[in-house]
């Protein structure tokens, strides 16, 4: 039997439910076509004509796009790596010490997240023009001004995940630690990298995925003879939609989709480790 | 919370990369070109710093005004959009069953793992002339023709089926923005209905208010906080936006961002790049501060 509908049971009602539905449908929709008609057999993109991957084969085969696509994930292992680091070391920074201009610090960090991410690009592409760090420079080091693009807009939000976990901290377990004779290092190695371990993993699929997802960072801080991927499928999308570049966009979804899966069940695998805990 | 002075090697070793790379890689290209909209182009890439206001007096002058309203115009119906589509979406989130909450929030979240120029490149797929959307709709005439023809209904639908012109246009900029940002919507908007005393609409409901009037006089005002931030979100990447207006806008659908990013690379005009650059970056601490000041009042009322 049905149970009966409580006044505040707004998720039953069936206009909420027909609202919620159409926002998926229009959410999703567009990515869902892109996919399945990067599998479709013609040319026009339109009609459905069977089932075939050669439009993945001819991306394959496209050498520049695989050199795009290569030099993106460089560029994301990287600055994965470097936001992490910096964010996390940021993070305890505020986390645990009170200092003068302590304020400031924390709005200088909110700041890359807050501002037009066209004023960074642009801001980004002048100064390093003006360091000679645009073109001139072999592979991997043509890559610099994007990696480096990439961690400025990352890294402060690996620092605001990461602090976030610490705030659940029992500083007495610190404390307890340093009684018991460790040093800084012990007690940083032994006791606060295990507790922040789910943020710093958080925090770097966050700037994984950030920088993945980029588009304006990379395309002002590309140089002329580097070629990301976004920047390749820009300048594609420019010529018409073509199959190749559903197919080329289909694989980044599955990449940061990917990413995502893992993310979150790394997330509950660790959320499940705690709470066995006493 | 101890004091620096308590462990100052640590202190130093944690706080110092992260500082000195945004003052390196942060706010220096920001004051060069705060610098770069005080000068004067003197050569190909030559920039005289005169402390020349021209560059500024040129961003004001009509023409570029009038972009910054349009940008304005675009965004502040955007953001609108975007907010009467995320609230039902939200409170339906917020009252779900407890199993299914999770797979609604990810299905909220999603689309933002997908890269924004993918999923602007899906909104030209779907909306140009023989784009998705037209041949759908043109599936849908054949097939209403085909029924009405016996009926003798046929002319009504003309002999060419026409396509919509829904690409290439300021209405079709607007459908891309809320199609890229409703994520940021929806979620300050869970954030806060989530945490709101349910108690209250109950007692709302029990004195007599009917739904439409507790929506109106108590959720709404409980979730104001969630609808300011999510406006934020939304309105500010929307001011500055320049490819999706560069992808699905017309040659009249130009905004500011569009602009600056001319000025930076095929008008090579740095200065008066700067120069504008530098005014949405103020306009973008306007809504901030205004943001900060309706918090402030809130917490100010509330407490």
């Amino acid at each position: 039997m049905r149970a009966e509908r409580g006044p505040l049971d707004y998720a039953r009602r069936w206009w909420l439910r027909a609202w919620l539905a159409a926002t998926f449908l229009f959410l999703y929709a567009p990515i869902v076509i892109l996919v399945v008609f990067s599998f479709n057999d013609s040319r026009r993109n339109i009609v459905w004509r069977g089932f075939t991957t050669k439009y993945y084969l001819e991306a394959w085969h496209n050498d520049s796009l695989i050199e795009a696509f290569t030099n993106s994930l460089v560029i994301a292992v990287a600055s994965t790596l470097l936001s992490t680091v910096l964010g996390a070391l940021l993070a305890l920074a505020l986390w645990r010490f009170r200092f003068p201009g302590k304020a400031a610090v924390e709005g200088a960090n909110a700041l890359p997240i807050v501002i037009p991410e066209i004023c960074m690009g642009v801001a980004l592409l002048v100064f390093f023009s003006r360091l000679d760090l645009m073109g001139g420079m072999g592979w991997p080091w043509s890559l610099l001004p994007v990696l480096i693009g990439h961690v400025t807009f990352s890294f402060p939000f690996v620092a605001v995940v990461v602090r976030a976990r610490l705030e659940g901290f029992d500083r007495s377990l610190e404390e307890a630690s340093r009684d018991l004779g460790a040093g800084e290092w012990q007690t940083f190695r032994r006791i606060l990298v295990p507790y922040m371990r789910p943020g710093l993993v958080a925090g770097a699929l966050l700037a994984m995925t950030l920088s993945l997802d980029d588009f304006v960072i990379t395309f002002f801080t590309s140089g002329p003879d580097t070629i990301t991927f976004p920047v390749k499928i820009y300048s594609m999308v420019r010529f018409g939609a073509t199959p190749e570049v559903n197919a080329a966009s289909t694989v980044l979804i599955a990449v940061t989709v990917l990413l995502t899966v893992i993310a979150m069940n790394l997330q509950r695998r660790s959320s499940a480790r705690e709470g066995m805990l006493p | 919370m101890e004091s620096w002075r308590a462990a100052p090697a640590v202190f130093w070793i944690t706080l110092v990369p992260g500082v000195v790379w945004l003052l390196v890689f942060f706010f220096a290209p920001l004051a060069l070109i705060w610098l770069l909209a005080f000068g004067e182009r003197a050569g190909p890439v030559a920039i005289d710093i005169t402390w020349t206001l021209d560059n500024y007096r040129q961003a004001l002058d009509p023409l570029y005004l009038g972009l910054f309203w349009k940008s304005f115009r675009i965004a502040a119906v955007a953001t609108a959009i975007c907010l009467v589509v995320a609230f039902p979406v939200a409170l339906a989130v917020t009252f779900a069953d407890g199993r299914v909450k999770p797979l609604l929030l990810m299905l909220v979240v999603l689309p933002f793992w997908t890269n924004l120029l993918v999923r602007t490149y899906a909104m030209i797929a779907v909306l140009r002339t023989r784009g998705y959307l037209n041949s759908g709709l043109e599936y849908l005439w054949m097939a209403a023709k085909t029924v009405a023809t016996p009926l003798g209904l046929g002319e009504l639908f003309g002999d060419r089926f026409r396509p919509l012109e829904i690409l290439y246009n300021d209405p079709a900029v607007i459908f891309g923005i809320v199609y890229v940002y409703l994520p940021f919507m929806v979620l300050p908007l869970y954030a806060t209905l989530e945490r709101l005393d349910r108690s209250l609409l109950e007692a709302s409901l029990d004195l007599g208010a009917s739904h439409w009037r507790t929506f109106w006089r108590v959720i709404v005002p409980l979730a104001r906080p969630g609808i300011v931030s999510g406006v934020i979100l939304v309105f500010v990447p929307a001011l500055g936006t320049f490819l999706i207006s560069d992808l699905l806008g017309g040659p009249s659908s130009q905004l500011i961002g569009n602009v600056i990013e001319r000025q930076f690379k095929a008008a090579n005009n740095v200065p008066l790049g700067a120069a504008l650059s530098f005014l949405l970056l103020y306009a973008t601490f306007v809504a901030l501060a205004l943001w900060a000041w309706s918090n402030e009042r809130m917490r100010r009322r509330a407490g």
